[in-house]
């Protein structure tokens, strides 16, 4: 497949660094296979870890288009796969109803003009295969789930009035879940699986200095510590990269160049990483000055 | 000592050496409850072609990425990993524990409690009856008016001593467990038809048209299934109730894809999956195994404290009710069960208590832990009788 053009996994890891996304061993070597064996890959792993940055990170490395279904209760086919237009329908109808028959216009109606695509066959209905995010599936319902491996397993549609539509290509497709629900054994094996887990400190230095190239050595050092001290304490909500991203904005834009500097404006920066009022609490004076202190 | 052997044999004797070492090792994963299957070993060997096959690391990798499917396997797999292809030894060791020797010899002692002892027959009869009648279970609450059994169900739970009439108020739990999901489900299905199109929104959007509807408007029932979270105490206080409990809850779980099973004494065990397990003997294992060091006190705000830490976040939700089954005998703060009632509440949409010592004529919930808890319960009620528990439907057509 020209997609996997990469002979090794130092090269994808290097292709992946290449597009701004420093990845583990472990989430390389899923990326690998999913790409060489041409499976879909499952996600897990608590929020802000950058589940779906990996899909982004992907389709830029691939340079294929991202289509991304986001996911949610109550979501059916309909919204996921396509529907009809039903206004040109019925102005179809009115505009013929004296020079067709009721074949005819049923005919007309129910063609691929008045077909709309919503991303699952928008995404296997593409020239060049693109990158199909399937984003938070834990939240869909389980009859969507079902539903879903059918078309991940035969890549076609069925379309009662139009007959199958078959796939002219191939997406690379990424599930992420991070426990709403449990997902079926049925479509974890057919999901090659990889658990993300919040970056090693190293890593997440790596991931800082790429995104916000102007942050100082010694602040980007501080943080990193302050976060992985702060994902340790008992949270709601633990902070996740994006919140560290914005965090380290935040803090340059404060003129903050070390954590002990200013508690004030270590204090009021903290909206940044905690999002929920007893995270808030949690994180007392005391405590902000023991991890400020602790990472400094 | 593989790679001496294999050295010495052809290149396709190799493989199919290597064949049969994957076939043994998806084997030794499922042993270790993995959802693997033979599907799963041919993948594994097209994993190895795309991965350094001298590079132990990446083998590993690769095929962890394959084999395991969920959090639990994934953190694992290593160990696993290492046992199989490096002896180390922890394989046998683990078989033993989990138990694939043990479950031919009869359930742990820690369980035989709760569930009927190998003398009153196979443990797995009941089981595999209810399974087999499921077809059977509309008909459910008119047996349930049956002379004997409308007996047997207005009987106090503890007062049943015979054996037999033992297994059958257990079935009953489980029969009524169905019936009740039988009732909701229908109800649920009425509500959910659609879509619809929404007439009057309809006829609004279009006047520009001449009242033609040109421009539709459809109206979706989201769909909500409910769903149900039970907590059932198994400490020493309850021990003549959890058995029929347990076949309720088993009854709620296996037959309801919305509910999820936790048991708890001095800490909380999740148990939906190994409810859920098809393989009765299996399940009651896996059970056996999960309530170790079950027969102290009851810590109830500390296995609450521990649900609402570690799954409160994805069991609960809007449509979520939340049934607890103890007798609020607890030997923690009531202030931490209070606390955490109040935190458990705040998630789920009905918290509803039942306890087998409210039918009790002079009982009153005196227990210092039952009166903390009592401001903080949407519904508290007595569950001495099948035909109590059975009054639980109620809590859910208010939802």
């Amino acid at each position: 497949m020209s997609k996997a053009n990469h002979s090794t996994i130092e090269e994808l890891q290097a292709r992946l660094t290449g597009v701004g996304y420093i990845a583990d061993e472990a989430l390389v070597m899923a990326l690998h296979l999913a790409l060489r064996l041409g499976r879909p890959l499952l996600l897990e792993g608590e929020a802000g870890v950058g589940k779906t940055e990996v899909a982004k990170a992907l389709a830029r490395m691939l340079d294929a288009r991202m289509i991304r279904l986001q996911c949610y209760e109550g979501l059916d086919a309909n919204a996921a796969i396509y529907e009809w237009n039903y206004q040109r329908q019925l102005l179809a109808i009115k505009a013929h109803e004296l020079d067709e028959s009721a074949d005819q216009t049923e005919e007309r109606i129910f063609s691929e003009r008045y077909l709309l695509r919503r991303p699952l066959l928008e995404a296997i209905s593409q020239e060049t295969p693109p990158v199909l995010l399937i984003d938070e599936i834990d939240r869909a319902d389980e009859e969507f789930e079902a539903y879903l491996l059918e078309i991940l397993s035969d890549f076609q549609v069925s379309v009662p009035e139009l007959g199958t539509i078959r796939a002219t290509s191939i997406p690379q497709v990424i599930l992420t879940a991070n426990g709403t629900r449990d997902l079926s054994d049925a479509l974890r094996r057919r999901c090659l699986y990889a658990f993300v887990e919040f970056p090693e400190p190293k890593r997440e230095l790596q991931i800082l200095k790429a995104r916000i190239p102007t942050v100082g050595d010694d602040l980007a050092a501080q943080v990193v510590r302050f976060i992985a001290g702060l994902r340790r304490e008992d949270l709601e909500k633990k902070p996740g990269i994006a919140e560290t991203l914005d965090w380290v904005a935040a803090l340059v834009d404060l003129n903050v160049s070390a954590l002990t500097d200013d508690p004030d404006a270590l204090r009021s920066s903290l909206v940044c990483l905690l999002k929920t009022e007893a995270d808030a609490k949690a994180v007392t004076p005391e405590v902000l000055a023991r991890l400020a202190d602790r990472a400094a | 000592m593989a790679k001496e052997t294999s050295r010495e044999t052809t290149g396709r004797l190799q493989a199919g050496f290597l064949a049969q070492r994957m076939v043994d090792f998806v084997a030794h994963l499922r042993l270790n409850d993995f959802a693997v299957g033979p599907a799963e070993t041919a993948s594994a060997l097209a994993v190895l072609g795309q991965v350094d096959a001298c590079a132990p690391q990446d083998v590993r990798l690769g095929l962890k990425t394959l084999l395991a499917g969920r959090q639990e396997e994934w953190e694992r797999f290593d160990d696993l990993f290492e046992a199989y292809w490096h002896r180390r030894g922890r394989t046998r060791q683990r078989q033993n524990a989990a138990g694939h020797g043990v479950t031919r010899k009869g359930r742990p002692k820690v369980w035989q409690n709760h569930l009927p002892s190998s003398e009153e027959g196979d443990a797995g009869r009941p089981e595999a009856r209810t399974g087999d009648d499921a077809g059977v279970s509309d008909k459910d609450t008119a047996r349930l008016a049956a002379s004997r059994q409308e007996a047997l169900a207005k009987t106090d739970l503890r007062h049943i001593v015979d054996p037999e009439e033992l297994a059958e108020a257990e079935r009953l739990a489980g029969r009524l467990a169905r019936a009740l999901r039988d009732r909701l489900s229908r109800r649920y299905r009425l509500a959910s038809r659609g879509p619809r199109l929404d007439l009057r929104r309809t006829t609004r959007r279009n006047l520009a048209h001449g009242g033609d509807p040109i421009e539709l408007v459809w109206r979706r029932r989201p769909e909500r299934p409910m769903r149900i979270v039970v907590l059932l105490d198994v400490s020493g206080s309850m021990q003549q109730y959890s058995r029929f409990f347990l076949q309720f809850v088993k009854g709620l779980v296996c037959s309801w894809v919305e509910a999820d099973a936790y048991l708890f004494h001095t800490r909380l065990i999740r148990v939906t999956d190994a409810m859920r397990d098809k393989d009765p003997l299996r399940a009651m294992t896996r059970l056996g195994l999960m309530t170790q060091g079950y027969g102290g006190g009851t810590r109830i705000g500390g296995s609450l404290r521990s649900f609402n830490d570690r799954y409160a976040k994805s069991a609960l939700g809007s449509r979520s009710v939340v049934i607890v089954l103890s007798d609020g005998y607890d030997t923690g703060e009531p202030a931490e069960l209070a606390r955490e009632l109040q935190r458990l509440r705040r998630k789920a949409r009905r918290v509803v208590w039942l306890n087998p010592l409210l039918g009790w004529r002079d009982y009153a919930p005196v227990a210092r832990g039952m009166a903390a808890a009592l401001p903080h319960l949407d519904c508290f009620a007595s569950a001495h009788t099948l035909e109590a528990l059975a009054a639980v439907e109620d809590q859910f057509v208010r939802l």
